[in-house]
């Protein structure tokens, strides 16, 4: 599923937060989103989503327009992976997995076979699958976050869009998740903070400075020392990984 | 906590259901049954089966009289009314996502409670008014503040919750305002007592017409369950799963709304029930909708209608106000749940 974004704007009373940003995703491809703090990535993810209406422009999923699709159509397409959700609600793993079933089922519909199966499954994807009746309170943050995956998978979606799903885990937990995303056969478009990480697990990277888009491309292409040193302010080495020859950097304490 | 097959889980939730309606009757039939004047239980029954016309026993007509005319209404609209209380305290904390909400959480019970001293105290409406409409007049004036304060309740549940707040502050001032300029030491006993809660006076018209109010808004909140289980993981996360979040909000709080304000407005702002009984009854069912809401309905039924015996044998000749009860007979049982369900960390 491709996804397209044409001259989309977005603003908060009379601060514009996302400029006329256009962008295209490939199927099967992994977009990675960076920018410095406030430069618009959450909000862009989120008019990509659909879950803000576009002052202007539009988005297009699979050549269909998000405004024309209702909601609940759209989330049997799109899933969407928040920063670190939270609840105090005492709910299972399988629970919340569960959820994820919700723009399949009607109000009064019974659990049906597809659905058990495509909990099963999304659990299976993210190895929680002996995890079902544990409590979600007592999980970690590594954890939470693959669950919240598998309920995104629960959608059945052929997009998905995280919001920097590696925040606040440690490197072992952040390189799980990103490789896990990065297996899976969708689309998805990812907000990240950590260059490095973004470097190694994305086709493309669109860089946002205050809203607008500053470059995209491969992150060879992308993230080169002016760049850096224009948008994210730091200066910094960029050297070919001897591993995998995507692009690694070396911040300096200049 | 809930079961990890749906069909266990119905299973239980039926069973469940079956037992407590169980409890319910027999709860119903002994508040009947109990007063100053005690019945024997075979003839609440009897007199029942009598007038559906199924038996045709005879019994003493003044029997027949304080059964029918008097006791068995009072403990059926003791039942809705905490059925109804209970599912409105459901459905808000899983809006708010705050435990602490319940169903006067919106102004409701301040907002009645300066509509009904507007009749006792000022007597607007010059007698053509009764109590439970201005009640239910004032109940809806601050739901249609706390909607205006909060932009149609699309601003999220604590910009919602403090809302209500000050609703509640204002319309309380408004009350406490109109009963110390106007009122005399009589009238300001009645207000009290009235926001107490009492099922005296209620009749089979107050029953039928909150019977038709609590199926109408069970049936619609029923319908929104799955769309309430959304909500765990907060508003835009409910989006994300596909939910019209503003949509499902409105209705529900006006559902609410409209719910507690025909309780309060026709026995009083009786408080813990809408509280404590939904989270008694995630305690047992789980914390889903589909099965939470008819749990919590059925438990504050159970719950309401032995409250209203309790509030007519503590005291000898004498009725304690209903609200006192409920939280009298309901702290014990929430302190014991909130000890078992403690985190265990």
């Amino acid at each position: 599923m491709s996804v397209i974004a044409e001259n989309l704007s977005w603003g908060v009373k009379r601060r514009m937060i996302v400029q006329d940003v256009s962008l295209s995703v490939a199927p099967g491809e992994t977009l990675g989103l960076i920018g410095p703090n406030g430069s618009g990535k959450s909000s862009l993810l989120r008019l990509l989503a659909g879950l803000r209406r576009p002052a202007s422009g539009r988005v297009e999923i699979n050549g269909q327009n998000i405004a024309q699709v209702s909601r609940k159509a759209l989330s049997r397409q799109v899933a969407f992976v928040q920063q670190s959700a939270a609840t105090d609600t005492n709910v299972t793993v399988a629970d919340v997995v569960r959820l994820g079933r919700t723009p399949h089922r009607s109000a009064l519909a019974g659990w049906s076979e597809a659905d058990e199966a495509a909990v099963t499954q999304a659990l299976g994807r993210v190895e929680m699958a002996t995890r079902r009746k544990q409590a979600w309170q007592t999980l970690s943050g590594g954890e939470r976050q693959r669950v919240h995956i598998a309920r995104a998978l629960a959608q059945a979606p052929q997009v998905m869009f995280l919001d920097e799903p590696t925040n606040h885990l440690d490197i072992h937990h952040q390189i799980e998740i990103l490789r896990m995303v990065r297996a899976l056969d969708l689309t998805s478009v990812i907000a990240l903070h950590d260059l490095n990480l973004a470097a190694m697990f994305c086709d493309r990277i669109v860089v946002l400075d205050a809203g607008a888009v500053r470059a995209c491309g491969t992150p060879e292409e992308v993230l080169t020392q002016k760049i850096l040193r224009d948008v994210f302010r730091v200066t910094a080495h960029v050297s070919g990984s001897p591993e995998n020859g995507r692009p690694h950097i070396r911040f300096s304490p200049q | 906590m809930s079961s990890d097959t749906s069909e266990d889980g119905a299973a239980r939730l039926v069973l469940f259901l079956c037992l407590s309606f169980l409890t319910l009757i027999l709860a119903v039939a002994a508040a009947t049954a109990i007063g100053d004047y005690n019945i024997a239980l075979r003839t609440v029954f009897l007199s029942v089966t009598n007038e559906l016309g199924l038996t045709g026993a005879e019994i003493a007509p003044i029997e027949q009289s304080v059964i029918w005319n008097l006791r068995l209404s009072r403990a059926l609209v003791a039942a809705l009314a905490g059925a109804g209380l209970a599912l409105c305290g459901a459905i808000l904390q899983a809006l708010l996502r705050n435990a602490l909400a319940e169903p006067f959480v919106l102004g409701v019970s301040a907002g009645a409670s300066t509509g009904a001293v507007c009749v006792i105290v000022l007597g607007i409406g010059a007698g053509s008014l009764s109590l439970s409409l201005g009640a239910f007049a004032g109940a809806f004036a601050a739901f249609a503040l706390v909607a205006l304060l909060s932009n149609g309740a699309t601003s999220g549940p604590n910009h919602t919750i403090l809302a209500g707040v000050a609703a509640s502050q204002l319309f309380n001032a408004l009350t406490s305002y109109i009963v110390t300029t106007s009122g005399n030491a009589q009238q300001a006993r009645d207000v009290m007592f009235w926001l107490l809660g009492s099922f005296g006076g209620v009749r089979w018209p107050d029953f039928q017409l909150l019977l038709g109010v609590v199926i109408v808004s069970l049936a619609i909140c029923i319908l929104m369950a799955r769309s309430l289980d959304a909500f765990t993981f907060g508003d835009e996360d409910a989006a994300a799963l596909g939910v019209p979040v503003v949509r499902i909000r409105l209705v529900l709080f006006g559902v609410t709304a409209l719910l507690t304000a025909t309780i309060v407005s026709m026995v009083g702002a009786i408080g813990f029930v809408g509280l404590v009984v939904p989270h008694a009854a995630r305690y047992v069912v789980g914390p889903m909708h589909m099965r939470l809401l008819p749990a919590s309905a059925m438990v504050g039924a159970v719950f309401m209608v032995i409250a209203d015996i309790a509030s007519r044998v503590i005291a000898a000749q004498q009725t304690v106000p209903i609200g006192v009860v409920t939280a009298l007979v309901g702290v014990p049982f929430f302190a014991i749940i909130l000890y078992r369900a403690r985190p265990q960390a």
